[in-house]
Order: C-alpha cells, then sequence, then structure tokens
C-alpha cells in the first residue's frame, strides 16, 4: 500500500463518517458543522486526483459560501437549534426504499464498469490544467454553451435578488 | 549559486537517502521539516509583533510604549505571553465546549496556512501551486468560520450578535477583494504566487495597476477588521464582539491571529504588487529576497497600523454601502479597463504598455474623485435640511425620506 492509498482511506472515512454524523446529530448548526468537515474531505480528495483548481474551487464555494449561507439561516430561525423532537418523518421507510435502490442502482453501474483494472494516463508535468480549464470553458467545441447558460442564470438569480430586496415606495 | 536552506535540504536528503531511508519517506521528513520551520518563523516573528504594535501606536499617540523590560522592551512581549498562559481559562456556562475550543485554532491555523504559498525568495516557497491566488480566497472564507463558530458556542448574545456583524463584513468585502486579486492574475498570465512576482520585471505591478494594489490593500484591513472597519469591536453595542468570552491564551489566539493576519496582508500586498522578493542582487545571492520581502511586508504593515491610529470607526451601514455601491462597481470597472488594455497593448513595445495602464488608472482615479466631489456636494446638501425626529403622520415632513 502507498502512502497516497493510506491518505485517501483515512480521508474517505473521514467524509463519510462526517456525512453520516451530518444526517444523525440532532443539533442543526453540529449538523452544518459536520457537512463543513465533509465537504473539505471531498476537496483532500479533489488534491489525491492532482485536481489543485477544483479542490480550491470546492472550498471557495460549499464551505465559503453556501455552508456560511446555511449557518446564518439556521441560527437566524428561532427554535431550530433546541428542537429536541423526533428526527425522523412519518414516510421514512419511502425514504430508505430510494436511498437503497439508488445505492443498489449506483453499485450495479460501477461493478460493469471497467476502469477499476486500467491504470490512468500520467499528466504531462508541462501541462497547465487552470489554462486547458479555461480554454475549454471558452471554446466552442466544448463547453462554451452550459458555461453562458450557467452565466445567464446566475445573472437572472442576481437580478431576482435585487428586485425581492428593493425597497418600492 | 543557491541559498542556505534550500542548500541544507539537499544535504539533509543525501544523508538521510545514504542512510537507506525509502525516497518517499525523506520527501515526507523534509516537507515534515519544512512546515515545522516555516510554521515557528511566523509564530516567533508573531511575539515580536505585538512589540512592534504596541511601540509604533506609542510613537503615533505621543508616548514611548513598552520601555522597561529588556533593551527598548523588547523582553515585553515574553511577559506578555507568560501573562496570558498563566491566566485562568474560563468556559462560560451553556457554551459548546469544543466548538468553543476549536474556533481559536482555527482563528490562528488559518493566517498560518497563507504563509504556505507566499514565496519568500526565488526557491523559498513553501507550496508553488499553480492556483495561489485562489487557494488564498479559500483561507479566507475557512477564516470567516472560524469567526461565526467562536460568536455562536460562546453562548452569549453579544458574541453572536459581533459574529454576524464580523462574517458579513468579511463576506462582503471578500467579493471587490477577488476582483481586484483577478488584476495581477491577469498581468502575470498566472495564478501562482512565483509566477506573479517572476512576472514582475521591470516593474513592479503597482505601476501597472495602482488602483488595484489600493483595492487590496483596503479589503483587505476590512478582511482584518481593523480600524476603521472595526465594527465588530464596539464597546457601547456588542463590547468585544464574537470573541468577548475568550479568556487567557485562548483569547491571545485570537489577538495573535489578528497581529499575524494584518502582517500576512502586507505580506501578500507586496507579493502581488511590490515584486515580493525582488530587488537589487538576488539574482546573484537569492537569500536576499527574504529581506527584501520581509522590508516591504513591514513596510505595508506599517501603513496598516498608520491607517489604524489616524483614523477614527466608521458606522455599518456607511460600511456596507461603501463596499456595495463603491468599491464592488469600481473594482468591476478596473477589471474590465485592465483586461482591454491588456489585449490591445499586448502587441506593442513595454513601455507604452506600461504607460497606457498608468494613464487608465489615472484617468480612473480623476474620474472617481469627480464622482465623489459630486455627491458629496448633494450629500452636504441633503444632510443639512431641516430634519424633525417626529411629526404628525401626513405632514409633508414625516415623508421624508431617511
Amino acid at each position: 500500500m502507498t502512502g497516497i492509498q493510506l491518505v485517501f482511506i483515512v480521508v474517505a472515512v473521514m467524509t463519510l463518517g462526517a456525512a453520516l454524523m451530518a444526517v444523525l446529530t440532532s443539533n442543526m448548526v453540529h449538523a452544518a458543522l459536520w457537512l463543513i468537515l465533509a465537504l473539505f474531505g471531498v476537496a483532500i480528495i479533489f488534491v489525491l486526483l492532482n485536481a489543485g483548481f477544483l479542490a480550491v474551487v470546492q472550498v471557495v464555494i460549499y464551505i465559503g459560501a453556501i455552508s456560511i449561507i446555511m449557518i446564518f439561516a439556521i441560527m437566524l430561525t428561532r427554535r431550530l437549534i433546541t428542537d429536541i423532537g423526533t428526527q425522523t418523518s412519518s414516510s421514512w421507510p419511502w425514504a430508505a426504499l430510494i436511498a437503497v435502490a439508488l445505492f443498489g442502482g449506483l453499485a450495479w453501474m460501477l461493478s460493469t464498469w471497467g476502469g477499476f483494472n486500467t491504470t490512468p494516463q500520467l499528466l504531462s508535468p508541462r501541462s497547465d490544467q487552470v489554462v486547458e480549464l479555461g480554454q475549454a470553458l471558452v471554446s466552442p467545441n466544448a463547453f462554451v454553451i452550459p458555461f453562458e447558460v450557467a452565466s445567464v442564470l446566475l445573472l437572472a438569480a442576481l437580478i431576482g435578488a435585487i428586485f425581492i430586496a428593493w425597497d418600492r415606495k | 549559486m543557491g541559498d542556505p536552506i534550500t542548500m541544507i535540504a539537499r544535504w539533509l536528503e543525501s544523508q538521510l537517502l545514504g542512510l537507506g531511508l525509502s525516497p518517499v519517506l525523506v520527501t515526507l521528513i523534509l516537507a515534515v521539516l519544512g512546515v515545522i520551520l516555516i510554521a515557528s518563523f511566523v509564530l516567533v516573528m508573531d511575539i515580536f509583533l505585538v512589540w512592534v504594535e504596541r511601540k509604533v501606536v506609542a510613537r503615533f499617540q505621543d508616548r514611548l510604549g513598552p520601555n522597561r523590560l529588556g533593551p527598548f522592551g523588547l523582553i515585553q512581549p515574553i511577559a506578555d505571553v507568560i501573562k496570558l498562559l498563566i491566566k485562568e481559562d474560563i468556559t462560560p456556562a451553556g457554551a459548546d465546549k469544543f466548538v468553543y475550543n476549536l474556533a481559536p485554532i482555527i482563528a490562528l491555523a488559518t493566517v498560518l496556512l497563507l504563509w504556505a504559498v507566499i514565496p519568500l525568495a526565488p526557491d523559498l516557497v513553501g507550496s508553488d501551486i499553480n492556483v495561489g491566488v485562489l487557494y488564498i480566497v479559500a483561507i479566507g472564507a475557512l477564516a470567516t468560520l472560524g469567526v461565526i463558530m467562536a460568536g455562536w458556542a460562546s453562548n452569549n448574545k453579544y458574541a453572536l450578535l459581533g459574529a454576524f456583524r464580523t462574517v458579513a463584513q468579511m463576506v462582503s468585502y471578500e467579493v471587490p477583494m477577488v476582483i481586484a486579486l483577478l488584476v495581477p492574475v491577469l498581468l502575470a498570465g498566472s495564478m501562482g504566487l512565483n509566477a506573479i512576482v517572476e512576472a514582475q520585471t521591470p516593474v513592479w505591478f503597482v505601476v501597472v495597476a495602482p488602483v488595484a494594489a489600493l483595492l487590496v490593500l483596503l479589503t483587505g484591513i476590512a478582511e482584518l477588521g481593523r480600524a476603521p472597519f472595526d465594527l465588530s469591536e464596539a464597546e457601547s453595542e456588542i463590547v468585544a464582539g464574537f470573541h468577548i468570552e475568550y479568556t487567557g491564551m485562548k483569547f491571545g489566539l485570537f489577538y495573535a491571529g489578528e497581529l499575524l493576519h494584518a502582517l500576512t496582508i502586507g505580506a501578500l500586498v507586496s507579493t502581488l504588487f511590490l515584486g515580493g522578493w525582488r530587488g537589487p542582487g538576488v539574482e546573484a545571492i537569492p537569500i536576499l529576497g527574504v529581506g527584501y520581502f520581509l522590508i516591504k511586508a513591514f513596510f505595508l504593515y506599517w501603513v496598516i497600523m498608520w491607517v489604524k491610529y489616524s483614523m477614527p470607526r466608521i458606522r455599518i451601514d456607511h460600511m456596507l454601502n461603501f463596499n456595495w455601491k463603491f468599491l464592488t462597481p469600481l473594482s468591476l470597472v478596473l477589471l474590465m479597463v485592465t483586461a482591454i488594455l491588456d489585449k490591445l497593448l499586448e502587441n506593442g513595445p513595454y513601455w507604452v504598455y506600461v504607460t497606457g495602464m498608468l494613464l487608465a488608472n489615472l484617468v480612473i482615479i480623476w474620474a472617481v474623485l469627480q464622482l465623489l466631489r459630486s455627491r458629496a456636494r448633494v450629500e452636504r446638501v441633503r444632510v443639512a435640511e431641516p430634519r424633525p425626529v417626529a411629526a404628525p403622520p401626513g405632514s409633508p415632513a414625516s415623508t421624508t425620506t431617511l
């Protein structure tokens, strides 16, 4: 076992454990903090995959933006933190059924995938992945349409936020 | 010829390999040693910073500052540290113990993490990753988390309100900061900090993009929560803000983190705009770069202190308006102008490029000053109008907007 495999196992266990705790803990703020740990674990896995850009973006967006907004929402909601009711709703069997079906489906798909036994190609050390990603985002042969669609979506969200916050006299 | 630290590392590597250790283990040992070395260097400098800060503020306020213990009062910070260590450690009732204790560690650790990517000399950089600038933004996001954890876990309403304020400030000032940080990235064509330093030849980026340098320094001060943006600390409203319940060394960690963060902002601005380790003779003797870098970083640290001890605290609505209605549009305009000019002047001679960029920046500064002047005129007229505190409903005075 190489060092990188050892790190991967530790990080994977940490990520899954934190994700589980995020669901199981009854304190909402703790749940948000566990979720942050799980998201951080995913960022470390991106680093292990040599995708530094994705790792940093994962931290900026998921921890820096989404989690902070979530914590704000939890803290500004009364009674939510001290809520000690039951943690399951009456329709939990359906949720369990869907979860098991999804897990089974994914496991079956992965079991038929041949990528486990092929060794990945080594990245050429001279290639700058950030430059390649940037060019792919604006290249007509690659991702320019999804990139523009996402931009328009974000612009619409921005205008919507301004409209909601607008002080109408 | 390399610098002594790289030479020692190479010698140690050959010695350890000679002992028959595997290359992976040797790399690991050297990496751990490097982390210990840079972290202790920064933390020892942090103790010294307490003395610098107290001495400088004393001079600004026409006092002497610490001068009893040791030469120039140099042993004073050691006494401060001992005092902080032997103080009683109080955990407030109802506090969330684990989160409460974790928050000061995150506050200091996020500052230390920034030093991992700052190049001290040509070959002396913790990790020369190609997304360095984005990494700095990501660590800033983690620092927000430390503040909110401290505020919430203290089980104190003042602490929570202070944390909300600080986080609102940090999250909003991140927007113009990230946009302004894109300017040196655009000029250097890389997000790696060492590549940005190497691109600053023959002129530093502060000449090519002075407005961006100012914006990064300003938003950096706001991220720090230092005066005039020290709204998290308002004695009459929320006392000390998010760290109100912390005592002893746990408070010390927040305090040390703030001081070190100020120097780190200085170090970042000097890396991005003042040429980092660049200076005369660095090509021949690389270790000189550390000296040049520290001089520039400490100069900017002094500027931050100068601002802190000269400016009064601004009001929270002014602070947010200044960010969203002034800094954010300015940084967007600046980024667009820089990007367009960069493409237009790309093929011309270098001096045309530099002069064009500098002129564009001067035009932006002039336009901003004109806009501010006309706005201030309107504002003065509005403030001068009589504003009754209470008026009967329906009367013209009650419908005037505040």
